[in-house]
């Protein structure tokens, strides 16, 4: 039987030669991802009204970058109880404040190709542009996963979609992600997303990890993108070894996909997605002038080095327009030092952006940046629900990083492509 | 472009379920024996489509007590629902019900206000998960847009059968999987994990 790139891993994983879509399998969990949001505080009254501790330390890893750094009595106290857990249960893969979860295991070559990943957070699809198989799964079943090792699925299709062409200058993975959030839905659930085609090859994998992460919006289990000479790259800049056999994993020739879509990136415009939804998105000529309160940079999927790169690209010689503000909140310390050193964030504050700490911040509502009563922002974060980033009568619209620098120095939605001619 | 999968993205989900689920009369009579579960009856409260978790648990509430938390439940949908729910009463939904974030507040929103039994047009994973490990029934119900608020409903989550005492309409979608009804029935996956670790001994 012809499988999938995610039929094999599971396979593997759930130690059978093929499975079929629809099949329910118990897979063998190669990492667990525990974040503070929904990890040890939620996992450890659980481990003791069990009466045990964890399967295997060494295939834990917690990053504490929901409540950092701590605001107030309640946050302060989540990350202490986080440090202890790791303590008490000899988990040595501990990123305290470090970045977001989701960066840091591309950072630190956590992920190879075949892997059988989960991760207690619903972007952790952001895995998958390394050739992995990594889906977000609740607290509960992440206390299940470190105690026995072990998770039931049932085998997902697998969707296709190939991109092919080159994207103009201002054009990025964002603007690809919010056209198919509007072209698949968000009804995607209990499949998998895999890119392909030219496009997506020529990605580096900050970008690539913008479609694996965003299949998220697609309501996805998953995103995934066989690997290349880039995830090998990527993963030995983390400082690992790709395995031997890492280009192995890949789909079969004539896999079966539940579907096929092809698209082109040669005309394609900036994205912007209005309230309160990533499917409602349109070119961003569409939108004519709304005003914006706030500018926001951050979060896993809009605030990497490149994403930094593209907002210096645009504030060089500009400033925030008066009335505005912008906020960058760098994805990682690593990302933050490697700004700093290169002159992005010189570029960036100069042009009278609030830098931010590190973590997922405002995009939760959780860090500095929440929205109030009937406020604007544009945001290159990935979800505008009602709500999301504070008062529920706030508008928040996304866009890629280019998008909302440019918007930021307007004062209202622009198109990044007029500030880089 | 061929312009997505559209109305059918729907179709091609229920055919990989109903191949697993698809059960003779007798094969329900089977299950029925061997997985206990009372019918739930109770009031619908009906919500449209791509309801989202954020919805369902405000991040502004994350570092609340569920108390607290399940009181904004919905609240930016419909913000009676939190404080007049009745204890067995049954959330009604279109399709992705529970989009959105991984967070367990979502589902354990609906354990806490005691919702009998979730039917949706479809739902999104992890909130489905969720659910089911919290021991709160979920049913994949293609007819949810026929149920009016307030109808009166009897649901019974093993069998798939589902009535509306209003209009008096019959209805018959998959039940839950057999081995999660078994998680269910145990009282959620905190219980059915200690029912495995007794039976096990302890990694």
């Amino acid at each position: 039987m012809r499988q999938t790139l995610i039929q094999k891993i599971i396979a593997r994983a759930s130690g059978k030669a093929t499975v079929r879509p629809g099949e329910i399998v118990t897979c063998r969990v190669d990492l667990a991802m525990l974040l503070d949001s929904g990890g040890p505080r939620r996992i450890w009254p659980r481990l003791k009204e069990l009466g045990v501790g964890v399967w295997d330390p060494d295939k834990i890893v917690v990053i504490s970058d929901h409540f950092v750094p701590a605001v107030d009595a309640e946050s302060a106290s989540i990350l202490q109880l986080t440090r202890e857990f790791v303590d008490e249960f000899g988990i040595r893969q501990f990123f305290d404040m470090e970045g977001i979860g989701h960066v840091i295991l591309a950072e630190h070559g956590m992920l190879q190709p075949g892997m059988f990943v989960c991760g207690g957070d619903s972007h952790s699809t952001n895995g998958g542009a390394f050739g992995c198989y990594m889906a977000g799964f609740g607290a509960i079943e992440m206390t299940a996963i470190v105690v026995t090792g072990e998770i039931w699925l049932q085998v997902p299709e697998t969707i296709r979609v190939n991109w092919t062409g080159n994207v103009q200058a201002g054009v990025v993975a964002k603007d690809i992600m919010l056209t198919l959030c509007r072209e698949l839905g968000m009804d995607n659930a209990f499949k998998v997303v895999e890119y392909g085609g030219d496009t997506v090859r020529a990605m580096s994998m900050q970008e690539r990890v913008v479609l694996t992460n965003m299949a998220a919006e697609l309501g996805a289990e998953t995103g995934s993108i066989e690997p290349d000479e880039t995830t090998l790259a990527a993963i030995r800049s983390g400082g690992t070894e790709p395995a031997a056999d890492a280009l192995d994993w890949n789909s079969d020739p004539d896999a079966a996909y539940t579907a096929i879509h092809e698209f082109n990136a040669d005309g394609l415009a900036p994205q912007v997605a209005a309230p309160h939804s990533p499917a409602n998105s349109a070119a961003v000529d569409e939108f004519g002038s709304i005003s914006v309160d706030q500018a926001y940079i951050g979060a896993c999927v809009g605030a990497k080095l490149n994403d930094l790169h593209m907002v210096a690209e645009i504030l060089d010689g500009r400033q925030v327009a008066r009335g505005t503000r912008l906020m960058v909140a760098p994805a990682s310390r690593q990302i933050m030092a490697a700004a700093a050193a290169d002159g992005t964030l010189a570029t960036i504050t100069a042009a009278g952006a609030i830098l931010l700490p590190t973590g997922c911040g405002a995009c939760a509502a959780l860090g500095a940046g929440i929205l109030a009563d009937k406020e604007v922002c544009i945001s290159s974060t990935n979800r505008n629900f009602k709500g999301r980033m504070g008062a529920n009568s706030a508008s928040i619209y996304l866009a890629s990083p280019y998008t909302v620098a440019a918007t930021a120095v307007a004062g209202q939605i622009t198109d990044p492509r007029e500030m880089l001619t | 472009m061929d312009g997505g999968p559209g109305g059918s993205r729907f179709g091609e989900h229920r055919d990989v379920r109903a191949d697993l689920a698809r059960r003779s009369p007798a094969e329900h009579q089977r299950r029925r024996k061997v997985i206990r579960m009372n019918v739930i009856t109770g009031k619908a409260w009906v919500f449209g489509d791509e309801i989202n978790t954020d919805v369902m648990a405000p991040g502004l509430y994350f570092k609340s007590s569920m108390d607290e938390m399940a009181r904004h439940c919905l609240e930016a949908v419909d913000p009676a629902f939190a404080g007049s729910i009745a204890p067995g009463d049954i959330v009604v939904a279109g399709h992705n019900f529970g989009v959105g974030s991984a967070r367990e507040q979502a589902a354990l929103a609906f354990r806490h206000l005691k919702v009998g039994a979730i039917l949706a047009e479809s739902f999104g994973r992890i909130f489905y998960r969720n659910a089911l490990n919290f021991g709160v029934p979920a049913l994949f119900f293609p007819q949810s847009a026929d149920i009016g608020a307030g109808d009166l409903l009897a649901v019974d989550p093993v069998t798939g059968s589902i009535e509306n005492r209003n209009s008096g309409q019959r209805y018959t979608v998959d039940g839950v999987p057999e081995h999660l009804m078994l998680m269910i029935q145990a009282g959620g996956l905190m219980p059915w994990l200690k029912q495995k670790l007794a039976n096990e001994g302890a990694p």
